[in-house]
């Protein structure tokens, strides 16, 4: 069971950025010309942390360092934000492209589910479909032959297996793919949750399937950015950032270290430097946490009111703004959505710096959380600025009045709901 | 540790992974019978447009070079001699113009899954065959009425008749790598795309499917025409059937030999090409 089935060694891929070659063919050859009698390719300014602002022609390394090993039967997710890597990484698994410098050791059939319906000729049948298809994936004739009937019953298309797919509604496509797809028997899958669109249903099916492989004792590769989900179905895993493994190894502590990773030490006060997600017509610069005193705090007293301060610097006028906080646990689940839309209190933004401020029921139990702001542009329904678990703070069990405080050890669920109880009869 | 592949950023210029490819077969069986079956469903004649085109194609040069410009040998008939020019520039052209935009076209295919990127060229030339015998038949079929029937021209054909498998290898390889070469370029300048359709047109006319060689009377022009590599092969299998052409084995092997260093040089691109074109495509 301990036998290394990939082992990846020294790993980097670099894009260059902007125009792909010099643009003309007259420019190139001057390079090749230069690049064959010894001298440097005018290209190759030299390496950019992929953080700076990059120049036209800079070269990126989108992935840079990568040292791992996945051993035969582990379930092992790869986690980090956008940008961090992962895609890249299962490119080069998946060898649609090559690395620029170091290599992967591979044992095994590689198959991935976001190739669901790769191939797939409009004109042809279902039944010539499920050929080709499966033969684009990997499969011999006489494996799909074997498995044809499987694939069709699974596929729930039985009746129009003879017409062309082009007929087919859209979800009996995705069925007919994925059929093929789940059928391939791979040593090593990959799945790519970031890119599996398709219905819930869809995703549920991708998930079960993945079990169903990994309870083969197969190696399951998963990228997700769903930190429940990861934990549940992994064994191990890795954490990505910027190009390069920040953390490997439990699951536990990689989705620990991943958050870690978004929020960093705050203690109750994020200045916030990075790009967030949006239109960015005006950016969130700072948010506090603000505690009983009015001053920035991490944590919050059990049954306080959760009160955050937003510093937002503003470029033009924005005359009607939403502005939101998502309460999440520390898997990154969304426990609560606080919107000023919600409490019908309008606001605005004006050119330049602006504060806001919220004041949230606390209805979360002890614990650590974390907190997901956005600003959105209320007329267009654009997102201006978002940032996703920028702060994390804690309830305490301590309360105002000490008297309040969480008695118990116990802490069974995040938050708590108002209920009402009462004996309705006895014998 | 005994892995069974490795990825990496080294792979030799001309290394080919038959065995992968081979591995592979019963994909391009499927390409095969993809190209064949995809382009005619939905039409009432099917296979019979593989006919149409090349006796439209022959019936207006008749026209054209042959009864206004008088361009046929003597004693052969223009509308044969036409066909027979036509059927093997066809296979020619066909396998060029197709592999030509392969990462282009696939790029949508190749961007998601792996397979050997080599089996859908190879995949063209295959159904490419297959077009051209449904076409060799026709031109059998023609050349028979000539030599059987209408008995007005004294069709001699040659032993070299022989050889047309080997005139269709020629062929392919040249089409094949010459494609191989342009859609690897293709992927960064998509300016080939255009030219391609165009620069097939002027190579028709500089390879003597429609002008005889010995027609040609300015000394530079006969030369690139005798030199084009295309050429010696359309003069020997037109001399095979006796219409016309010349069969002159030296210039046949200057042909193949053309065929190989192009092919070498065109697996070159390819797989200098194949390992990064996602990024660039």
């Amino acid at each position: 069971m301990s036998d290394v089935v990939i082992k990846v060694e020294n790993l980097g891929k670099q894009y260059r950025l902007g125009e792909i070659g010099s643009g003309t063919l007259a420019g190139d050859f001057k390079n090749w010309v230069k690049k064959i009698s010894g001298k440097k390719d005018t290209f190759e300014i030299g390496e950019n942390d992929r953080t700076q602002q990059a120049k036209k022609g800079d070269v990126v390394w989108a992935v840079k360092d990568v040292n791992f090993e996945v051993k035969q039967g582990e379930v092992i997710g790869i986690i980090g934000k956008n940008g961090a890597g992962k895609s890249t990484l299962l490119k080069m698994l998946s060898r649609v492209t090559a690395p620029s410098i170091g290599n992967i050791k591979v044992k095994g059939r590689i198959a991935s589910l976001l190739e669901v319906g790769t191939g797939f000729h409009p004109d042809l049948t279902g039944r010539e479909n499920i050929f080709l298809n499966g033969a684009i994936l990997g499969m011999t004739k006489s494996e799909i032959r074997s498995k044809f009937d499987e694939i069709v019953e699974f596929s729930g298309v039985s009746r129009y297996i003879d017409t062309p797919v082009k007929r087919y509604s859209s979800g009996m496509y995705v069925r007919l793919a994925f059929a093929v797809a789940a059928h391939l028997e791979p040593e090593i899958l990959i799945v790519d949750e970031v890119l599996a669109v398709g219905d819930v249903e869809f995703q549920r099916k991708c998930l079960g399937k993945m079990k169903d492989v990994s309870g083969q004792g197969r190696t399951v590769i998963f990228v997700s950015h769903n930190m429940g989900a990861v934990k549940s179905l992994c064994t191990t895993g890795i954490v990505m950032k910027n190009g390069t493994v920040d953390f490997a190894g439990n699951i536990n502590d990689c989705v620990t270290q991943y958050l870690k990773i978004n929020t960093s030490d705050n203690e109750g006060d994020v200045v916030i430097s990075q790009k967030g997600i949006g239109t960015g017509e005006a950016k969130i610069t700072r948010l506090q946490l603000l505690n009983n005193q009015g001053t920035a705090s991490e944590s919050v007293l059990y049954k306080s009111p959760i009160r955050m301060r937003f510093y937002i610097y503003s470029s033009i006028d924005i005359p009607q703004v939403n502005a939101d906080v998502k309460l999440c646990d520390k898997d990154g689940s969304i426990l609560f959505h606080a919107l000023n839309l919600f409490s019908h209190e309008p606001l605005s933004l004006q050119k330049g710096e602006n504060i806001f401020e919220v004041e949230i029921d606390n209805q979360l139990l002890p614990g650590s959380f974390l907190a997901t702001v956005g600003i959105h542009n209320a007329s267009t329904m654009l997102t201006i600025d978002y940032h996703e678990n920028i702060l994390s703070f804690e309830i305490i069990k301590a309360a105002e009045i000490a008297a309040e405080s969480y008695p118990y050890e116990w802490v069974v669920a995040p938050a708590m709901v108002g209920s009402k109880w009462s004996k309705i009869a006895s014998s | 540790m005994n892995f069974d592949y490795e990825i990496s950023s080294k792979k030799g210029p001309f290394s080919l992974n038959l065995k992968e490819l081979w591995k592979y077969h019963d994909l391009i069986t499927l390409l095969v019978k993809r190209d064949y079956v995809a382009v005619y469903k939905q039409t009432v004649l099917g296979p019979v447009w593989f006919f149409v085109q090349p006796i439209i194609t022959s019936i207006v040069f008749t026209v054209i070079f042959g009864n206004i410009a008088k361009l046929t040998p003597d004693g052969v008939p223009g509308f044969l001699f036409f066909l027979c020019g036509q059927t093997f520039w066809n296979y020619f052209s066909s396998c060029l113009t197709a592999t030509s935009n392969t990462f282009v076209a696939n790029a949508s295919v190749f961007g998601k899954v792996y397979f050997p990127r080599l089996s859908v060229p190879i995949s063209v030339v295959i159904s490419n065959l297959l077009k051209f015998s449904i076409q060799f038949i026709l031109l059998i079929v023609v050349w028979f009425y000539y030599f059987f029937i209408d008995k007005s021209y004294h069709l001699q054909p040659s032993f070299s008749i022989l050889l047309v498998p080997f005139y269709l290898i020629i062929m392919a390889l040249l089409g094949l790598s010459l494609g191989l070469i342009i859609s690897s370029l293709t992927t960064k300048y998509r300016d080939l795309t255009f030219l391609v359709g165009f620069g097939v047109q002027l190579l028709m006319y500089g390879s003597s499917v429609v002008i005889p060689l010995s027609e040609v009377k300015n000394p530079t022009i006969h030369a690139l025409i005798q030199y084009n590599p295309i050429t010696p092969v359309l003069e020997a299998a037109k001399h095979s059937f006796g219409c016309g052409g010349s069969f002159n084995f030296y210039m046949l092997m200057y042909s193949f030999i053309v065929a190989i260093i192009l092919l070498l040089f065109g697996i070159a691109t390819f797989n200098k090409v194949e390992k990064t074109f996602m990024d660039t495509v």
